[in-house]
């Protein structure tokens, strides 16, 4: 089909993306590996010389490296649970007749505007401070006693905030997606009395399926390096501590810039791994 | 052909940009990275009185959050990044960058800028070698904030010296959790300059210390067991809710809201809590001298934040007139013109001390004169120890491990772990982060 | 009677709808009342809500202590530009992807997606050193670079994916009527893409002006967008929930009303190709 001129001029189209991305990946790339082998000190002087696998031993044997895994694990986990049940639940929700639509989309869409910093702030302030939060005040009202949020529920905390944040995009691609459904399958089946659960079950949900794929593998790709969230609420403490997190500790509070290399280098294949994985699936899902 | 329109477009994007930058190269423009307290803001207020007096130097303000200004100006020193012409730094700091000669020695401020004016002890934290590394711009200690009010309906009086017992006992009679008012008020939001930073001072107090002369870790001794014993015991009888995430600024608002009975923290705070404007209790505080265990050690601390100069700037003389500009005499008497003597930057200069305008203003000056002689950074634990700091250890490596010890005892404020449990992983990770560092 | 069960039944779902689009929306809409209040106000027993005496003292104390403007044209500058130069890169790659597949094509466009799984602090020291090296620290160019190519994988599939819908044929018969490669592009290609384009850009935008470890960590004060000013507001002194509402108002504002009216565009493009 294209000519081979086309085939040409379409390499020379894609080598500056190409050659761009790869010097991204590249370059900091390969300094992070060579960082990862050296005993690196800024506050002592620099650089120290080679140490092997030291710093990668090091790192993995720390107790507070498989807490970050997991923790990683279960705030992408939770989050992505999150946004994708609530997002399909909004998103059908939305697509059924009423007044005002327009505006109710825009109220639902707004947190994804937010900044990360700024949603943390506000979350962590206004209403989860276990004394002046609002939190706090509706508990008091109906008579318990205030969560401290931040410390006694740390985890699910964090992952609120941030599915607050992602929750729009999900809801949004997903609504795109029920909006382009056919209708008359629905009513066909309808019909037929088809209960709602089953419409749902065997026409929605299939239908579903490449947008959550498209969901999920964005989200991942953002929520693996979720920082501020983190920075802005507990620093860590109370077992938020991600990997993301855990590198940011060793590189720039203890100022191991060799110890967090070799985490850095490590998030790189546990993202990468990540990827593969779910690239098969959208490979998948994406190219029927 | 699509390629050179980008380029084109690209570098006319670049140029558009680069040429607001060097918009007014004809002054010397002073980038200066300083922390969000309120003696800084009040400072930035005031730059026409400099900026008049110098006009051919325009001052920019990088203005961070304590977190925030530690990460950005540690970093960029430490790869002599250049970003910043002057400096907003700690008493920890300054030992340490001071004796990499990573700053630019002060010694030769001019001779008005009076160095023998400074209090002898923040002097000392600042000097490496007989060099000034940093002039303070306002120095503190810590002390006992409590409400003469609730002291006295509670029947109970304040010793100017108390001891942890006498807290004790005042924190459990002016408790009455029903009417949301906390007996006792500390930090428990884990970081080296947060919880640390108390806990490191009351373990002084009880004999503790960080590390024997071996550089052995201490966490497994009696004396930081009961520490941290009494401390959690304290906080969770008396304590507001949620304290495993208050830090000073969030003590600060509980205590201008009324909701706590004492208030355990750095002197620098004496002025808010008595600002009629912010606080609702400003007429019932009284102050006392942080609290000790008959061992000869207050559990108080020093800290200065100051102002230094990275080596390596190419603007040290514009640099060197704005540091002694900001922390001359003559800039605590353009405050007192403009906002009051209480509002001056206090625990620099002694001349500030015997100023009587100053002492009748604040009534917090004489304690916090007496806190800070009591703080000697160089001796500062029961047994001897191979370091400088009272809370802190000024080797570099200790921010890093602080903070990951401080979020242990906080875990354990939160009733996550008991405090042997934090106590346990507090010597582990320290013993493995000192191996780290070669020790 | 039909007819009022289907109205009965729009009733249920506006009442549902709304109520979650309001709860959704509260953190925002509390954060902006907030802002017009006193800081006693702020943090009074119980909450009040609209009944207050609303103020703009916040507003003039935060732009007092930082120059609002200077961080809002900075993120202007560092958010549009990327997003250009982002464009300008990307629409001929996405372009040759979508039209000119190879066997190589969707490998090349999975590899691009997984760059962007490099934590960003585990590089920040490369980075940082590069950027002394290159004298590029606090410039909006060295930022506006960085920016760019961080979101550089997004723009690519988006694009492709927008493109891959457009019909090959017009394509075809437009080659067949002897039109160039340049006026391919220029006359049948770019109509029907601009609005894939648009909500590219859009969200671009958004992801730009909300990134906040690069944009902290390399600028000092020339450069400094609008999360650098939020950083100053995080934990001041005392009483300060009024004040960081007000900040934080101003830092989102310009991108929430442009999100809200642009939101139609946005959202007609946002599908990355899940849908068919």
């Amino acid at each position: 089909m294209a000519t081979k001129a086309s085939r040409s001029a379409a390499r020379l189209m894609m080598a500056p993306a190409v050659i761009l991305l790869l010097g991204w990946m590249l370059v900091p790339l390969c300094m992070t590996l060579y960082f990862s082998f050296k005993k690196y000190l800024p506050l002592r002087g620099g650089d120290l010389g080679w140490v092997g696998f030291d710093n990668y031993v090091r790192f993995f044997s720390s107790s507070a490296f498989w807490p970050s895994v997991i923790a990683t694990l279960v705030i992408v986990g939770g989050v992505l649970a999150i946004t994708v049940v609530f997002g399909i639940l909004l998103a059908i929700l939305l697509d059924q007749p009423m007044w005002g639509q327009g505006i109710v989309r825009i109220l639902v869409i707004a947190p994804f505007f937010v900044m990360p910093t700024v949603s943390a702030l506000v979350w962590k302030n206004m209403f989860m401070d276990p004394v002046n939060g609002l939190f706090a005040h509706l508990w008091k009202f109906f008579g318990a006693a205030p969560i401290e949020w931040l410390s006694q529920a740390s985890m699910t905390s964090i992952v609120i905030i941030v599915a607050w944040q992602w929750l729009p995009f999900a809801t949004l691609i997903l609504l795109t997606a029920i909006q382009s459904l056919d209708s008359e399958q629905l009513e066909a089946a309808e019909m037929d009395g088809a209960p709602p659960l089953s419409r749902f079950g065997y026409i929605t949900l299939p239908h579903l399926s490449r947008a959550i794929t498209v969901v999920v593998l964005i989200q991942t790709i953002f929520l693996l390096s979720i920082f501020a969230e983190i920075f802005v609420t507990t620093q860590g403490s109370f077992g938020t501590k991600t990997l993301t997190y855990l590198i940011y500790q060793r590189v720039l509070e203890s100022q191991n810039v060799g110890l967090g290399s070799a985490g850095g280098i490590f998030a790189v294949i546990l993202a990468n791994i990540v990827a593969i994985f779910l690239m098969r699936i959208v490979g998948k899902n994406l190219d029927a | 052909m699509t390629l050179r329109t980008a380029f084109c477009a690209a570098s006319v994007l670049a140029l558009a940009t680069a040429t607001g930058a060097f918009a007014d190269s004809h002054t010397t423009t002073l980038t200066i990275a300083t922390v969000n307290n309120g003696d800084m803001v009040r400072m930035q207020g005031l730059t026409d009185d400099f900026t008049a007096k110098n006009p051919d130097i325009a001052l920019e303000w990088v203005t961070l959050e304590e977190n925030v200004l530690r990460q950005r100006v540690t970093q960029d020193i430490a790869t002599k990044g250049g970003q910043f012409d002057v400096m907003t730094i700690g008493t920890y700091e300054v030992p340490i960058w001071g004796a990499q000669n990573w700053l630019v020695s002060l010694n030769d401020l001019p001779a008005e800028w009076d160095a023998d004016d400074i209090l002898p002890a923040m002097r000392g934290g600042l000097t490496v070698d007989g060099e000034l590394y940093a002039a303070p711009f306002y120095g503190e200690s810590s002390m006992v904030m409590y409400r003469k009010d609730l002291m006295e309906a509670a029947g109970m009086e304040m010793p100017d010296a108390p001891t942890w017992d006498d807290i004790r006992a005042a924190a459990e009679a002016m408790t009455d959790k029903d009417a949301e008012v906390y007996g006792i008020c500390l930090r428990g939001k884990a970081g080296w300059g947060e919880n640390m930073a108390f806990l490191s001072a009351m373990a002084n107090s009880y004999g503790a210390r960080w590390f024997d002369e071996e550089w052995k870790p201490q966490f497994d001794t009696d004396a930081w067991k009961a520490t941290l014993t009494d401390y959690l015991d304290l906080m969770n009888n008396y304590g507001p809710p949620g304290a495993s995430t208050n830090g000073f600024n969030e003590n600060l608002s509980l205590f201008q809201q009324g909701k706590c009975g004492m208030w355990i923290d750095a002197t620098v705070a004496a002025s808010f809590v008595t600002n009629p404007d912010d606080s609702t209790v400003a007429d019932q505080v009284g102050f006392a001298l942080a609290p000790d265990k008959g061992l000869g050690k207050r559990g108080n601390w020093l800290w200065a934040w100051s102002l230094a100069i990275p080596a390596g700037s190419d603007k040290v003389d514009a640099a060197k007139k704005f540091v002694a500009w900001a922390t001359s005499k003559e800039y605590t008497a353009l405050v007192a013109a403009n906002e009051g003597w209480a509002n001056v930057p206090p625990g620099t200069r002694t001349s500030l001390y015997e100023n009587e305008e100053y002492t009748s203003a604040a009534p917090f000056a004489e304690m916090t004169l007496e806190s800070i002689n009591a703080a000697d950074p160089t001796n500062p634990t029961v047994d001897p120890v191979p370091y400088t700091g009272v809370q802190f250890v000024a080797i570099p490596e200790f921010a890093g491990i602080a903070t990951q010890v401080g979020q242990e005892f906080s875990a354990a404020l939160a009733g996550q772990q008991t405090a042997e449990e934090a106590l346990e992983k507090a010597q582990a990770l320290t013993t493995d982060e000192m191996e780290a560092a070669g020790y | 009677m039909a007819r009022n069960v289907t109205n009965q039944r729009k009733l249920i779902n506006t009442v549902l709808a709304w109520g979650i689009g309001l709860l959704i929306f509260f953190p925002i809409l509390w954060t902006i009342l907030t802002s017009f209040k006193s800081e006693a106000t702020a943090i009074a027993d119980p909450p009040v809500f609209l009944f207050f005496d609303w103020t703009l003292d916040n507003y003039r104390v935060v732009q007092e202590r930082s120059d609002y403007m200077r961080f809002l044209w900075n993120s202007v500058i560092i958010a549009g530009g990327s997003t250009l130069l982002g464009i300008i890169v990307a629409v001929p790659a996405a372009w040759s992807m979508a039209f000119v597949p190879s066997a190589r094509t969707k490998d090349i466009l999975l590899w691009m997606l997984s760059t962007k799984m490099l934590p960003a602090v585990g590089v920040l020291y490369p980075i940082y050193l590069i950027f002394i090296k290159m004298g590029l620290l606090d410039s909006r160019v060295g930022l506006t670079v960085v920016l760019m190519l961080i979101n550089l994988p997004i723009i690519i599939w988006m694009l492709y994916t927008y493109f891959r819908e457009i019909p090959g044929e017009i394509l075809e018969a437009a080659r067949m009527d002897g039109a160039s490669l340049k006026e391919e592009i220029l006359y049948v290609l770019t109509p029907m893409a601009v609005p894939g384009i648009a909500s590219t850009v859009l969200l671009n935008i958004i992801l730009a002006w909300n990134e906040a470890f690069w944009t902290l960590n390399l600028t000092a004060a020339k450069a400094a967008p609008l999360t650098a000013f939020i950083a100053s507001y995080s934990s001041p002194e005392g009483l300060f929930y009024a004040k960081l509402s007000a900040a934080s108002t101003m830092a989102i504002a310009p991108i929430l009303i442009l999100g809200w009216f642009s939101q139609k565009q946005l959202v007609r493009g946002l599908t990355f190709g899940a849908v068919k």
